[in-house]
Formats: structure tokens, C-alpha cells, sequence
């Protein structure tokens, strides 16, 4: 399989002098707060993420009140929105905007890039490769701590008199660059454009970190091709960012700009409140093509990791090797290049030339291919796998439902002729909500189940773990698979209301359904909350490989300390998915067991490598260029 | 009171529950069976994915089917059809790929559930099945990307130079139509600049230019069946964006940057109310980009007439200008009886409004 070269060289462990036996002298403030250990770290983020997706639901529940149960009096929320509920018990339609709004800036951003490669980036890269910590362990803290300050103005901005942002999440100018033309354009706009900034910055650290890292601290043996793939994933998702977050950072820049200093850049030919702007010249699109070419990168951002975690959880429990690991990497790698040639797919009925809308149409669907071949070979891993329904796999099936589910209504909107009809209806709201929104949460919550055991030493009860992912796998499919029939039907999105529309008010009855299964789905999470917090201290002792993994971090203690591994971190022999290898013991062999210690189960040219695995102090050093 | 009574019941809830939960935890403990790796739940959940695949699918067919009519809409317009026929092709496409994929997947967690002492089939890679599974798809989607391709580049093509041709400008929160005229069937130029709403130039109709004096600016939008329209598409404000559900046409309205749509109705309004039983049916064309407060309200109501009966009405429509006498002052003297004629105003009408 590996083709790199492989040679022996005098160099001895590099880290073995660097003794991680006893534990730094902390105290709370450089424990807990301040650290600079990556898997801190990385509960630092999950923790955030909780907070914020369990807010960025709430949101969307109350928007989906509004939907649902359009002539329900909602007087009862006062308390909580104050004005924002209008006095005859309604939603205030601006407010309406600001909730969509809000709700996808957090879930996008907040939740499923901070949340889930803050997260598993930082709690997986060093432990799965084999490294005492990140590159930078400061650089990394400060990333958290730029997240920390962003979330906490993106916080404030909710509680301002003029309302948060409420352009939409995508904050097209003129719109969210006028406050005369929407409330929520003035000081809550102002807040979230300094917010994404601060968060840009933290996005940036860490992914210079995560890259370094991968780059630099494998351990010995630890070459590229026997990288499990959620690092794979976990890298690319860092190149993609790297690469497109600072075009947000300029797109964001220019609107600053273009709100306080009074320059042009997307503004133009403006008649607003009765009096004509004199700002020429400039072109909204532009600030469109700006923001989709990080906008769509962002999409794979989100759901690469996703991908790598349920490759590695579907590998482990269908006790099965990852079929087509290869290709694996290759359409991840392929995905990640076509991703910044597709972002236009956004735009096609913006006016832009209609020629570059075939360009961007052709290569929209080329991606389907790389996505095809993944769910394909998911399906393969499944077959005459011998798999253990634990709460991780569980969600990890569930994304690739979603992946189906979603990805295949892709084509549809990838399609420049057809998607002249669904641009902007229910039926994308569907779309990304199943592939890149719920595929990436149940990601997300498949790697928090699966590592929990690594990360706290404790297991979460596996039965509500099934109980939560039952209520929210068909919660989920009954929210948002609805919303395609309502898109076909034409109904537009973000629309506070369709009681106006006498052709367009036919589907009461499964918006309806569809907001009550929101609202099941929220509070299903609480099941979740509940077992996550409790097994943190309540919970069932972890043994050392709850799931008879083989990558790298199981063979840390249980309870790991800063530095990872107490004494030589562990030497890489084999690629992490032998599992139900014929002829072995365990239906799984670790990736730090060598050839020499598996007579039994070696295939010929793995005996050819035994020669190699140092039997003296020398190391096998995989080198790369 | 009664809100103390829903929180003490709430509470007691949750007591219960959780004592459920410990129970069903110490039970755990003495049977050992959370030492286990696999439990009964396997069983459970293996099952379950059945149930769930087959209660999803039934529960989709059933809605596809039963409520076809109503989720559909009516087309009206010839690329229209074409755009909807790529529609269902795609939709018959992909729907076979979603059926047997989500089968295969829930079909293997069921029946490749965890079995005590079996292992799992060694089976890292299969260079041939995996060429087949990239292959096939790509054909596929390149069928797909070029008959697309194709109807794309029809639809943008150049309008030709007998198409009718109307402005749609959007602004916070309407819709606003001008036709070029009787007259001389061309749109004045504008300007923003000139927009003036309280005396009543909301288009910043630019009146040096002599094209402008007989548009007309209606309250709702008209045009012909069997000919082709084509929509000048503006924004004054902030980005709207115009859509017209039955005749499959969208396209952004945005400030600066003037954008256009062609398009051929085939079917007039009265023939869509024959077509779905409903005397009172109307077109509309309304918003689909976010634009404020009142997005969700900007309606416009939009007929569609036969021919002849297009060109009686567009005959009837008194000018803009005729409407907005003041404007006539502000025309330059030598053009001002030019205007007049345009607009379509008598001299003694003139006098007795003055």
C-alpha cells in the first residue's frame, strides 16, 4: 500500500529526553482557563459549541413558532424577548430576521467550524499522530481565547436595543450595509463584523497550528499514508481555511469600510428614506463573490471533519478496515480543490454572465463524483462488517443518510437551469440543512460519544446515548425532509409569513409538523446534555480502548496528562484500519503493534517490512519528499 | 398558580426519570452487562433500522404521491416546461440512487449486526469496483450537466428585438412596472438621482429624454401570452430579487447593476383558472431575496392576457406623465409640445388642472 520510502536512520527518538512522567504544577488559571494542553483545548471548544448550538436551536425554535403556529399568541415569550414580541403577541417581523439570521451565523460558524474542528482538531491531531501537544500550544490558546472574545461579542450583540444582524447570515449589501434600511444593520452589524473578525483570527491560529502539526510531530513511523483519516480530514479542513477565511476577512473589511468611512466598494445608485445616496459605482455582486469564496469552501470546512470522524467510527465498529482507504483520501483531496472552484453555484440568477454559470455548473457536478465515491465506499466498510451499534456509530450512519439525503438534492441546485426555480425556496433550506448542517452535527455528536471515554476517562450511558439518537435521527428526517415539498411548491425563504399569499398558503398543516418536530429534536438534546454532564463526573469508569480501536490514542492512559504519553510515545508500524485481519488473535491490531509481533496474520509484503522495524534503538524514518 | 402546578409536575418528571435512569444503571452494574461490549441493544438497534427505513420510504411515497397536485405547481411558460422536465429526469435519477443507497445502508446495519465470535470480511480496497462506482456516476452527472448546459444557454440567450419589453424595479417593499409606451415602444432613460417619491417619480424617469414621455407605470404588471417578454430587472434600495412561481422566472433585482430575464408565457391567466377550477386565481410575482422588514409582503399581482387583448389594455393606460403634470414644467420648451403629443395630454386638459 505505502509507497513513500522508507529508509533507516541513526536518528534516535527526538523526544525521548523530554520526560512527561510527573504532571506541570498547575493551578486552576493554567488548568482550566489559560492552558496551553491541546485536549484542555479541545474541551474548551466542545464546551462553547454546546452552548452555542444549544442557543442556535432555541433560536431556530422560535422562529419555527412563528412558522408553524403563524395566529398563536406568543405574549407568553415577553418575559424572555421583551419588545421583540409585538403587543399583540407576535413576532416582530424584523426580529423574525434577526433569528434566521442569528441562527445561522451560530450554527455555521459557531457551532459547526468552532464547535467541531476546535473540538476534534485540537483533542484528536496530537493524540492520533502521535505528538506531546499542538505546535504551538500558546498560539493554540490564543485561538480559543479570539473565539472566546468573538463569542462574547456575537453574544452581546443579541441583547442591543436595534437588534442583532439581520441581513441573513450571508449579509448581502446594500441590506447590511444600510442601517436606514433595516434595524438590525446598525450596532448589531457593527458587532457581528467585529465578531467574525476576532473569529477569522482564532480560525487562522488554530489552522496554522493544525497544519504545522500534522506536518511536523508524527511520531516515528507515522507517515502520511497510515494517517487515520479523521487526520486527513482534520488537515485538509485547516487548508481549505487557511485559504479562503482571510477572503472573509477582506469582503468583511471592504463592507467595514464602506459602513463607516463612507467609500464604495458594493454600493451604488442608492435611493433610500427619501434621499439618494452618493455612493457610485460600486457592485454588490462583488461582495457575493467575495463572501461565497469562502462561503463555499465553509460548507466542506464543516463537513470534512465530520466525514473523517464517522470514516474512523464506521472502520471501528463494523470491525472492518475502511474500504478504499485511497480513494478516501483522494476525494477528500480532490473535494477540497474543487471546493474553491464551485462558489458561484450560489450566484446563478444574480445577473452574472450566463456563461460563467455553465463554468461553475459543470464543475459543481464533477464534486458529486468525490462525494458519490465516499458514500459508496461507506457502504462497502458496512458489508460483512460484524457492527457494534454503539451511540457514535449510530450517528455516524445517520451522516451518511444525511449525506445521501442531502447530497443528492445538490444536483438538483447545482443544475443552473434548474435551480432558476429553487434558488432561495425550501427546498435549499432542506438541502443544506440535511447535508451540511445535520450531517455535520450527528458528526459531531457521533466524535463526542466516541471520544468521550478519551477525553473525561468515564463512558456516557450508552442506552440514552440511543434514546437521543433515535428521537433526533427522526426528528431530524421529519424536520427537514418536509421542506423539500414546500420548496418545489415555490415558498420562498425567510419569509416571516405566507398568509399573504392566497396561492402560496397550503402547507399549514406540515409546517405545522414540521415545527413540532423542531421542537421534540431541542428538547431531545437535553437527553444529551444530561448524560454528557453526568458522565463527566458521574459516569462509568473507561477502560484504556473501550472500542478495540487501533489508533494511536488509546494506547495513552486513560486519564491522559499534559504531554499525552508518560515516557517514548509509541512508534507507528502499520495503517490504523487492521481490523478483522484473518489469522489474528483480536479482531483488531493496534497501530503500534509491529509486523514482527503478528507472524500470524502478516500479508506478504507487510513480512518484507519486518526486516525494517529496527530491532536495535534505530528508527524507521518515512521520508517524504 | 397553575404555572407553579405545570413546574412541580415538570420537576417530579424529572425525578422519575432520572430514577428510571439510575435503576436501569445499578441494574447494569449487578448484571454485568455493562462490562459487555455488546449488549441486547444491538439487537434493538439493528432493528430499528428497518423499521426505519421502511416507515421513512412508506411515509415519503405516501406523501409524494397523495399530495402530488399540491405540492406542485402549475407551469406557465415555455422554459418552464423544459426546466421542469430536467426536473423530474433528475428527480427520477437521483431518487433511484436515494432509494437503493439508504436501503443498502440501513439493509447492512441490520443484517451485518454484531453475531458473538464472527468477524468482520477483511476487504481494504477493490481497485475495479471502485472505478466502476467513479465512473458510473460521473457518466451520469454529465448527462445530466449537459442537457442542463443546453437549456441553460437557451434560456439566456439573447432576447430577440420584437420581445416586449418591461422594467420591474424593486424597492422597500413593492414592486414597481414601467412600459415603454405606445408611442415609440422605448424606455426613457433614468436616473437615480432623479427619484423623487413624494412628487412622484419613483423610477427617476430622466424627462430631458424623449423616449420617457409616453411610459406608462401601472399599479399591477400585464403581459401577453404567446410572445415574448423580456423583463428589465432593477433595484433602488437594497438587493430583491423577481419571481414569478408559475412562469419558472427568478432573477435578482440589484441596485447599480441593471439585470434582465427573457421568457415566453403559454398560458394566460383565465387559462389557469381553467386549468386548476379556480375563478379567482391571480399571478403574482413576488421576492425572493432578503431585503428588510418587509420581504415577505412584497406582492405584485400579475396578469396575463391574450395578444390582442394585451394591446387594448397597454392603448388604455394613461401615460405617467399625463398622471404627473408637474413634470411637464421641468421639460425643456422646445420639447414640451412633443410631450404633450406623447403623453397623450390635451391643451385644455392642461389649463384645467393648472
Amino acid at each position: 500500500m505505502a509507497t513513500a520510502d522508507i529508509h533507516i536512520s541513526e536518528e534516535t527518538h527526538s523526544d525521548g529526553h523530554h520526560e512527561h512522567d510527573h504532571e506541570h504544577s498547575t493551578n486552576f488559571w493554567t488548568h482550566y482557563v489559560f492552558t496551553t494542553d491541546h485536549k484542555m483545548i479541545a474541551k474548551q471548544f466542545l464546551i462553547s459549541g454546546i452552548f452555542w448550538a444549544l442557543l442556535g436551536g432555541i433560536l431556530s425554535v422560535i422562529f419555527r413558532l412563528q412558522l408553524g403556529f403563524p395566529e398563536a399568541q406568543l405574549g407568553w415569550l415577553k418575559p424572555f424577548l421583551g419588545d421583540w414580541i409585538t403587543a399583540e403577541g407576535k413576532i416582530d417581523p424584523e426580529f423574525y430576521l434577526a433569528l434566521v439570521t442569528m441562527h445561522g451565523t451560530i450554527m455555521v460558524f459557531f457551532v459547526l467550524t468552532a464547535g467541531l474542528s476546535g473540538t476534534f482538531s485540537n483533542f484528536l491531531i496530537p493524540l492520533q499522530i502521535g505528538a506531546r501537544d499542538m505546535a504551538s500550544g500558546f498560539m493554540n490558546m490564543l485561538s480559543y481565547w479570539f473565539f472566546f472574545a468573538s463569542s462574547v461579542i456575537m453574544f452581546t450583540s443579541l441583547f442591543i436595543e436595534t437588534g442583532p444582524a439581520s441581513g441573513g447570515w450571508v449579509i448581502y449589501p446594500p441590506l447590511s450595509a444600510l442601517p436606514q434600511a433595516v434595524n438590525g444593520s446598525g450596532l448589531g452589524m457593527t458587532l457581528w463584523l467585529t465578531s467574525m473578525a476576532l473569529f477569522i483570527v482564532s480560525t487562522l491560529l488554530g489552522g496554522i497550528n493544525y497544519i504545522t502539526t500534522v506536518i511536523n510531530l508524527r511520531t516515528n513511523g507515522m507517515s502520511f499514508s497510515k494517517l487515520p483519516l479523521t487526520i486527513w480530514a482534520f488537515f485538509l479542513t485547516a487548508i481549505i481555511g487557511l485559504l479562503s477565511f482571510p477572503v472573509l476577512f477582506s469582503a468583511a473589511l471592504l463592507l467595514i469600510f464602506d459602513r463607516s468611512f463612507g467609500t464604495s466598494f458594493y454600493l451604488s445608485d442608492i435611493y433610500i428614506n427619501g434621499e439618494a445616496l452618493p455612493n457610485q459605482g460600486g457592485s454588490p455582486i462583488l461582495f457575493q463573490h467575495l463572501f461565497w469564496f469562502l462561503g463555499h469552501p465553509e460548507v466542506y470546512i464543516v463537513l470534512l471533519p465530520a466525514l473523517g470522524i464517522t470514516s474512523e467510527i464506521i472502520a471501528t465498529n463494523s470491525r472492518k478496515p475502511i474500504f478504499g482507504y485511497k480513494a478516501m483520501v483522494g476525494s477528500m483531496l480532490f473535494i477540497a480543490i474543487l471546493s474553491f472552484i464551485v462558489w458561484a453555484h450560489h450566484m446563478f440568477v444574480t445577473g452574472m454572465n450566463p456563461f460563467l454559470g455553465s463554468v461553475f455548473m459543470l464543475l459543481t457536478l464533477i464534486i458529486a463524483v468525490p462525494s458519490a465515491v465516499k458514500v459508496f465506499n461507506y457502504l462497502a466498510t458496512l458489508w460483512k462488517g460484524n457492527i457494534r451499534f454503539t451511540p457514535g456509530m449510530l450517528f455516524s450512519i445517520g451522516l451518511v443518510s444525511f449525506f445521501i439525503s442531502g447530497g443528492l438534492t445538490g444536483i438538483f441546485l447545482g443544475n443552473s437551469a434548474i435551480d432558476i426555480q429553487l434558488h432561495d425556496t425550501y427546498f435549499v433550506v432542506a438541502h443544506f440543512h440535511l447535508v451540511m448542517g445535520s450531517a455535520s452535527f450527528f458528526g459531531l455528536m457521533a466524535g463526542v460519544y466516541h471520544w468521550f471515554p478519551k477525553m473525561y476517562g468515564r463512558m456516557m450511558d450508552a442506552k440514552l446515548g440511543y434514546i437521543h439518537f433515535w428521537l433526533t435521527f427522526v426528528g431530524v428526517y421529519l424536520v427537514f425532509f418536509p421542506l423539500h415539498y414546500i420548496g418545489i411548491a415555490g415558498y420562498p425563504r425567510r419569509y416571516y409569513s405566507f398568509t399573504n399569499f392566497d396561492a402560496l398558503n397550503s402547507f399549514s398543516d406540515l409546517n405545522m409538523l414540521v415545527s413540532i418536530a423542531a421542537i421534540l429534536t431541542l428538547a431531545a438534546q437535553f437527553i444529551f446534555l444530561f448524560n454528557f454532564f453526568y458522565s463527566i463526573w458521574r459516569g462509568r469508569k473507561a477502560p484504556a480502548n473501550p472500542w478495540q480501536s487501533n489508533t494511536l490514542e488509546w494506547t495513552t492512559p486513560i486519564n491522559p496528562g499534559h504531554g499525552n504519553w508518560p515516557g517514548e510515545i509509541p512508534t507507528v508500524y502499520r495503517w490504523p484500519y487492521d481490523y478483522s485481519k484473518p489469522g489474528a488473535e483480536e479482531d483488531f491490531i493496534p497501530q503500534h503493534i509491529p509486523y514482527s509481533e503478528t507472524p500470524e496474520s502478516n500479508l506478504d509484503h507487510e513480512n518484507e517490512l519486518i526486516k525494517l522495524e529496527g530491532a536495535s534503538d534505530k528508527a524507521i524514518i518515512v521520508d517524504e519528499k | 398558580m397553575f404555572g407553579i402546578i405545570i413546574a412541580i409536575g415538570v420537576l417530579l418528571l424529572l425525578v422519575i426519570l432520572y430514577t428510571l435512569f439510575r435503576i436501569g444503571t445499578l441494574v447494569n452494574v449487578v448484571k454485568g452487562t455493562d462490562k459487555k461490549i455488546v449488549s441486547t441493544s444491538n439487537k434493538v438497534n439493528g432493528a430499528l433500522m428497518m423499521l426505519f427505513m421502511i416507515g421513512g420510504f412508506g411515509f415519503m411515497f405516501w406523501y409524494s404521491w397523495v399530495y402530488f397536485d399540491k405540492y406542485t405547481l402549475p407551469v406557465a411558460s415555455e422554459h418552464g416546461e423544459l426546466t421542469d422536465q430536467l426536473f423530474w429526469v433528475t428527480t427520477a435519477v437521483t431518487g433511484v440512487v436515494f432509494v437503493i443507497t439508504n436501503v443498502l445502508l440501513f439493509y447492512f446495519g441490520w443484517k451485518y449486526q454484531y453475531k458473538e465470535g464472527a468477524r468482520g470480511k477483511f476487504y481494504p480496497d477493490n481497485v475495479k469496483l471502485e472505478l466502476l462506482w467513479t465512473v458510473v456516476p460521473a457518466i451520469v452527472l454529465s448527462v445530466l450537466v449537459f442537457t442542463g448546459l443546453q437549456a441553460w444557454s437557451d434560456i439566456t440567450s439573447k432576447a430577440s428585438d420584437d420581445a416586449e419589453v418591461i422594467e420591474v424595479m424593486g424597492y422597500q417593499f413593492a414592486w414597481a412596472v414601467r412600459y415603454p409606451g405606445v408611442k415609440d415602444n422605448q424606455l426613457g432613460n433614468y436616473d437615480y438621482k432623479l427619484i423623487d417619491d413624494i412628487k412622484g417619480n419613483q423610477f427617476g424617469i430622466d424627462i430631458t429624454d424623449e423616449n420617457s414621455y409616453d411610459d406608462f407605470t401601472p399599479l399591477e404588471m400585464h403581459f401577453p401570452k404567446g410572445k415574448e417578454v423580456l423583463l428589465k430587472i432593477r433595484a433602488r434600495d437594497v438587493l430583491h430579487s423577481v419571481f414569478l412561481p408559475y412562469q419558472r422566472v427568478k432573477m435578482d433585482a440589484v441596485p447599480g447593476q441593471p439585470t434582465h430575464f427573457k421568457f415566453l408565457a403559454n398560458k394566460s391567466t383565465q387559462d389557469m383558472r381553467d386549468e386548476i377550477g379556480d375563478p379567482e386565481f391571480d399571478y403574482f410575482l413576488t421576492c425572493t431575496e432578503i431585503c428588510g422588514r418587509g420581504h415577505f409582503s412584497m406582492k405584485l399581482k400579475v396578469v396575463v392576457d391574450e395578444p390582442e387583448d394585451y394591446e387594448k389594455w397597454k392603448a388604455e393606460q394613461q401615460t405617467w406623465l399625463k398622471l404627473n403634470p408637474d413634470y411637464l414644467e421641468e421639460i425643456p420648451a422646445e420639447k414640451r409640445e412633443l410631450a404633450k403629443i406623447k403623453a397623450g395630454i390635451e391643451n385644455t386638459e392642461l389649463e384645467a388642472t393648472l
